[in-house]
Formats: C-alpha cells, structure tokens, sequence
C-alpha cells in the first residue's frame, strides 16, 4: 500500500446488481423455461393416477405418515430407499455429462435458484422500471415514490414466496384436499411452518441473496470446473475479434480495432454483475444473456454476431489457425460419464421393473435365544414381517424347511395359522411364530422360512437359524 | 486506560487501544453493528425472560420448587404432568374397553390384544425383568415363562392369580408350599436313592427299586405318584427335562436334602389391577400360556 492515508479494508461491501432488460434468443428460451418449470412445480401435485382403492391417486405424492413415496408408476416404501440413491445417482451424472459438453446450462436455465431470481426480477422491472431507473431509485432519499413502489415490490415477492412454500406443501399431502383445507382455513400446523419456511427462504434467496447464494452458497458452482475442459461449450467474449475495444462513431473504419465498441451492454445485463470480456468467471452462471446483449449491438452496428457466443478453447484455438473445429460430443470424459449413466441407470431400470411385489422377513428372538419344553423339544422365537406391496389384499402360506419334526405355531389376537396368513392391500403384517423341534444335531441349526400364495407358488425364501442350545 | 490523545496506526490510519505487545499495537475495531444489535436485543430479550419464566432461585421460594415464579406460569414440573396427562387420555381410547373386557375378548380382539401387550411389556420390564430376566426366560431359582412347565398352572387364570397374590408373598391370598428338608427326615443314602430315582425318571430310564419306595413314601404326596407334579400343591413336575435349579444330580441331592424356596411377591396393591391384567396376557404371550 504505497497510500497510507487510505484506511485498509478488508470487507468490501456487495454491490447490488440492477440487471437491465434484454431481448434474444436466449432471454426467450430463458423465458420458455422458467413458464414450463414454475408449470410444472406449481400444477405437478394435481395431476391424478390411478393406483387402485388402497393408494392414493395423486400422480406425486411423498406420504410421510404412512411412509409411502409416489411417482407416477413408480412406489417407493422405506425398505427400498436406494432406489432413491440411485436416482441421486442418475441425477448427478446426467449434471456432470452435461455440464461437461454445454457448461452450466442448469444453472443457467434450469436451477431454482436462477428461475426464482429471474422471476423476482421481473417483478422488480415491473414495479420499478429498468436499470437506470433502479439504480437512481435505490440510491434516491425516502420519498413517497420510493415507499410505494419498494412496498409493493416487497409485497409481490411475498406473496411469490408463499404461492412457492403453498405449492410444496401440496407435494406431501392430498392436493385437492389440501386445498379446500386452506380455502377453510383449518390448515395443520406441519403446514403452516413449511409455508413460512419457505416463503421466507424464496423471499431472502431470490430477493436480496440472489448471485451470493451461487457465488457463496452452492457447492455445484465450485465443483463445475472439474467438468470443464477445452471442449466444454462456454459462454466466451471472442477476444481475438473484439480487442482492442474502443468507442466508435457511425462511419469510422474498423480497421487496426476490434469489434468491441465497449458499450457495456453485456456487463448491464449479467444478472450476477461480472464482465464476460475478462474470460470465464466462477461468477458466470452461463445465462446467455451477455449474448442476447452482444448480438443486439452487432445488429445495430452492421457488424455479424457472436462476439460473445457459446464456444469451446478448441474451436478458439484452431480458429487461430483458421480451422473450423466442430464440438467434439464423444470425449474420454463423457464417454465415462455415458457409461456411468449407462450402467446406473439399467441398474435401476432392472429394480423397478423386477420389484418384489412381496417381502418376507424373519428376525430370531435374541432373548430367549431358545426355550426348553418340557417334553424335551426345543423351540425358537420368530418375529415375521410380511410386506404387501401390492393394492389387493392377499393371503399367504408360511412354512419352515431343513429341520425334522417341527411345528410351526403362530401367537397373537384370535386365531392365526400359519397356512392363513392375512396381509392388507399396501401393507406390512407382522406375526409371533413359535418353531418347536427335537433338538438337532447342531447348535446352530440352518433352516428356511417359506412364504407360498395360496395357489402354493412359493413366493420368497428367508434364511433363518434354528437355536438349541447356548453357544 | 485510554491515551489521551488518538493514537492512530500508521499503515491503516484506523485509531489504536494504545496496547502494544512487543510494539505490536491492537487496533481498535468495533465489532459489527449486526453483532452489537444482536447482542443489545438478546440482552433486553433475557430481561423479559427472567419475568415471564421461572428464572431466578430465592432462598424461600415462591415458586413451585423455590425460586421465581414467572408470569407466564409455566414449569417443567407442570408441562411433564400435561405430557402424562395427554398420554393418559390416549390409552382412555383403549383402557375402558379393555377394562370392560374379559381375558378371551381381549385375546380375541386385534386393538385390545395389542394394548395389552404393549402395556404388559413395559410394566414387564420394570418389575418383573429383576428376576425373571427381560425376555422372562428366567433363570437358577426364577422360573422361565417361555417354557410350558408351569409349578401353579399356567393357564390365564392362574398366571393372574400368581401375579395378583405371589407365591410364598405377603398377601392373605397367597399360595404356599414348603418342601421339607430331608437331611433331617432321610438318612443319606435313602436321599441318593431317590436322587437317582428322580434322575432316572426325568431321563426315561430304568427306575432303580429302592429310590421308588423312598419316593412313594415321601414325594408323591405333592410332586405326584407319576412324579409328574401336582399344582393345586405347587409341587414341580420332576420328570419333564426342566429344572428348576439345575439338572445335575449333585444339585437334585442337595435340594432335597436342604431346599431353597424362591418367593414371588403379591403385586396386587402395587399395580392397577389393569397392569396386572396387561401382564398376565403378556406373560401368557410369551409362549407357554395354557388354554
Ligand atoms: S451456481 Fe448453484 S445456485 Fe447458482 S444457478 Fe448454479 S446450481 Fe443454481
Ligand atoms: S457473463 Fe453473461 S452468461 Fe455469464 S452470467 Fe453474466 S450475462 Fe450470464
């Protein structure tokens, strides 16, 4: 620090970013895509699906207290959370492919946080006019003018915030009757503090965290680069073409110049306030919108498009040499990650479609290990879970194979016997059974619980012990 | 101790304590305003904690347990009896119709019959488990309840009765039996005729003469002519494969020469009837339960 009368500061304070409005291809698809995904996060819940008299027929419905998680034609009980794993998994790897051949076109277009943000912009665009007009308002004193129109920006994003938190609460609950719930006001408490929560997490990210919350917050943001590489198509200001930069008047010659006239279109649109003519930037969310800006410039100057355009370091580089290089899809690196999804996602494919419509599990009393009877057999305790995942009730005929002489006999309310066993549609039914048997050979005796339909198909198999003496 | 006058760093120009370690000086930065504000509030926000809640302990006490009371009226001791009171008024759903019930409408009944069992395993554990183990399986001198060897019977009703009254217990109604100590009546080899007698017979083997005569003598009275027990008596069934103590031949000379007499207590008084009868199905569950 050469200038000591400066104090030193180590904070430097955010500056607000006041996007300006712009017109383009990309703000159009930007457009396209935050309709159909606000379509889809806030009517998705009230789609209908058929599932029979014992499910419930919302086509997306994540049912905590009965524990049951539905897709459309997919059911997820607590016992099959891994295919949830695997979905993350799928999820994940499609990220990386892409972002490996297009960059950060989720976060782009497609991540909450940028579709929200946009959204709250244009409120604030609505209420208070554009950029200019933004930035003079904000630094301006109190007036009535700024009162009324800070308020009602506030109230509007409020109001998003709740219609936001109100439609993820339709996710975790019957829709429909949800709804005629909060028409009435008799809503559950559950409810009501998710819908705050949310509305205040909407109103606070998209309303005053906004880039901070991709600059600081998001793990994706930092992670993205190690899926860059030289043929990652990245949102790039063509310097070779655009420098030297300068002002230009109307009629002077381009030559000895570059085509950048530095009007900082592009730098007034960037939603998160950075200058794309400095290279690729942590900071870029890959919106397109410094395109959209550029483009309009070249129009008006007569000059052709693309001095900022989606571009790769190879297709820079070989430009150079005057080469024009096509975007290389098949690389080592999306090969990989095409194999990954490959192999993932058959893995899932194969669970769903081979799910087990029925589940037997057998747990051995630990205490007692075993019971002597007086007749000097021995018997074994047994907790059973049966799981009926289909939508009819069913009955089911349970047996235990591989040691002599046993009798098998259930314990509970009324009369239960193991040819008879009653599952509900939907449901999990738990059962006492008691294995008496002469004592084998071994201590720790291997034996086999069968489970068969009626019909005597055997259904499942649970490999289970027959305990007769310490060990 | 300020300086008097601002000392003021020269590389930042930010004003200085005046502390200097090793000509290090501290610079003076206030901290943030957010925190400030934060801290003020908290401190105003304990002010009108220590009134609402119970906050400060007095040497008399007011209070419910000494100590301030608080507007607000609320204490742990207070929100612990709501918390029971609305357990309370969750089992009442349950707890009249079971009442109300007899043994084989509960046993028949899916809700009751649960209750019952959720009801008896608790109150299982913690009364019963000391003696007889958490699983009930017991051990030297305390009956296994998983087995079908029952000394006073096992069906419902008597397992009620030995719950309600005990065994050897403190209650008018309790049942009692006392084996005498034969070293006193037998002389020894009368007692290891009849040890092998027993053993023997347990083991389904050939019955040596003498001990059968000792036996018949002296034993039938109450553990049966078959020596398969009698239980208005509470005599154990000696011909089963369980033991009571122990199954070697050293243990069987030496109860009968001196025996050891367990004792169940009478948990009528002590329990709710209901939880007596919570027990008695649980521990009629449990798998020996007679019909
Ligand atoms: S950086 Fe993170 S929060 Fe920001 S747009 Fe990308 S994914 Fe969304
Ligand atoms: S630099 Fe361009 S692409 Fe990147 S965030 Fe700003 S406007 Fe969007």
């Amino acid at each position: 620090m050469s200038d000591t009368a400066a104090p030193l500061k180590l904070f430097a304070k955010k500056e607000r970013v006041f996007p300006k409005r712009v017109w383009g291809t990309f703000r159009k698809i930007k457009w396209v895509a935050m309709v159909t995904l606000l379509g889809i996060y806030y009517l998705a819940p009230f789609l209908r699906w058929d599932r029979g008299e014992f499910a419930p027929d919302q086509a997306i419905l994540i049912d905590m207290p009965a524990r049951r998680a539905y897709f459309f034609f997919i059911e997820i009980w607590p016992q099959e959370v891994y295919y949830l794993t695997g979905i993350l998994i799928v999820a994940a790897v499609s990220l990386f492919l892409v972002t490996s051949l297009f960059g950060r076109v989720w976060c782009g277009y497609a991540c909450p946080q940028t579709v929200w943000t946009d959204l709250f912009v244009w409120v604030e665009r609505i209420v208070q006019g554009d950029r200019a007009k933004r930035m003079k308002l904000h630094k301006s004193k109190w007036t009535f003018e700024k009162i009324w129109k800070m308020a009602l920006t506030h109230s509007i994003w409020l109001v998003i915030g709740m219609l936001t938190g109100g439609a993820w609460v339709f996710y975790f609950n019957d829709a429909p009757t949800l709804l005629e719930q909060i028409i009435h006001l008799d809503v559950p408490m559950s409810v009501i503090s998710w819908v705050i929560a949310l509305t205040l997490s909407t109103y606070i990210m998209a309303g005053f965290a906004r880039e901070q919350v991709c600059e600081y917050m998001c793990p994706y943001a930092r992670f993205q680069s190690a899926m860059f590489d030289k043929d990652t198509l990245i949102i790039s200001y063509d310097e070779d073409r655009g420098e030297k930069r300068g002002k230009h008047k109307k009629g002077e010659s381009w030559e000895g110049r570059g085509h950048c006239i530095d009007c900082t279109a592009c730098v007034q649109v960037c939603p998160v306030g950075i200058d794309i003519r400095d290279g690729l930037q942590m900071d870029c969310i890959a919106c397109g919108l410094c395109i959209d800006a550029c483009d309009d410039i070249m129009d008006k100057i007569d000059l052709p498009r693309g001095l900022i355009k989606y571009d790769t370091t190879t297709q820079l580089e070989k430009r150079r040499e005057g080469i024009h290089e096509k975007l290389q899809i098949f690389r080592t690196r999306t090969f990989y990650y095409f194999g990954i999804l490959a192999v993932v996602g058959s893995v899932i494919l194969y669970g769903l479609l081979n799910r087990a419509e029925t589940e037997l599990h057998v747990l051995h009393d630990r205490n007692p290990l075993f019971v002597q009877l007086s007749d000097g057999t021995v018997r074994n305790g047994y907790d059973i879970k049966i799981l009926n995942k289909t939508h009819a009730d069913r009955h089911f005929i349970l047996s235990a194979a591989g040691i002599d002489g046993a009798k098998i006999r259930m314990q509970g309310a009324g009369k239960i016997e193991a040819d008879d066993l009653t599952v509900f549609a939907d449901s999990v039914g738990h059962f006492r059974l008691f294995l008496s048997a002469p004592k084998p050979a071994a201590k720790r005796h291997e034996i086999v619980f069968e489970l068969r339909d009626t019909s005597g198909a055997l259904v499942e198999t649970y490999d289970s012990v027959f305990i007769s003496e310490k060990p | 101790m300020r300086p008097e006058k601002k000392d003021i760093d020269e590389l930042s120009g930010i004003e200085t304590t005046g502390h200097s370690w090793d000509g290090i000086k501290e610079l003076n930065t206030p901290s943030p305003r957010w925190w400030l504000i934060i801290f003020i509030v908290s401190c105003v926000w304990a002010v009108g904690y220590w009134f609402y809640y119970p906050a400060w302990p007095t040497l008399t006490g007011n209070g419910e347990r000494g100590g301030t009371e608080g507007t607000a009226g609320w204490t742990q001791y207070k929100q612990l009896e709501e918390q029971q009171a609305e357990i309370v008024a969750r089992k009442a759903a349950y707890q009249s119709r079971f009442d109300a019930a007899d043994f084989s409408t509960i046993q028949n009944d899916e809700e009751l019959y649960a209750f019952a069992i959720a009801g008896g395993k608790s109150a299982f554990k913690d009364n019963c488990a000391t003696c007889h183990g958490t699983g009930g399986a017991g051990g030297p001198g305390y009956p296994n309840l998983n087995d079908d060897d029952w000394i006073w019977g096992g069906t419902i009703e008597d397992i009620q009765q030995t719950l309600q009254y005990g065994i050897r217990g403190n209650h008018d109604e309790t049942r009692f039996n006392e084996m005498p100590a034969y070293a006193d009546i037998l002389d020894a080899e009368d007692i290891e005729a009849v040890a092998d007698y027993v053993v023997a017979k347990a083991a389904g083997n050939a019955l040596p003469e003498r001990g059968a005569v000792v036996f018949e003598e002296n034993c039938a009275a109450c553990h049966g002519e078959d020596a398969k027990g009698l239980r208005e008596l509470g005599g154990p069934n000696l011909a089963d494969a369980i033991w009571l103590y122990a199954d070697d031949r050293n243990a069987i000379v030496s109860q009968i020469r001196k025996p050891k007499h367990g004792i169940m207590p009478a948990w009528e008084g002590r329990l709710s009837p209901s939880t007596i009868r919570q027990l008695t199905i649980y521990v009629h569950s449990l798998g020996g339960g007679e019909k």
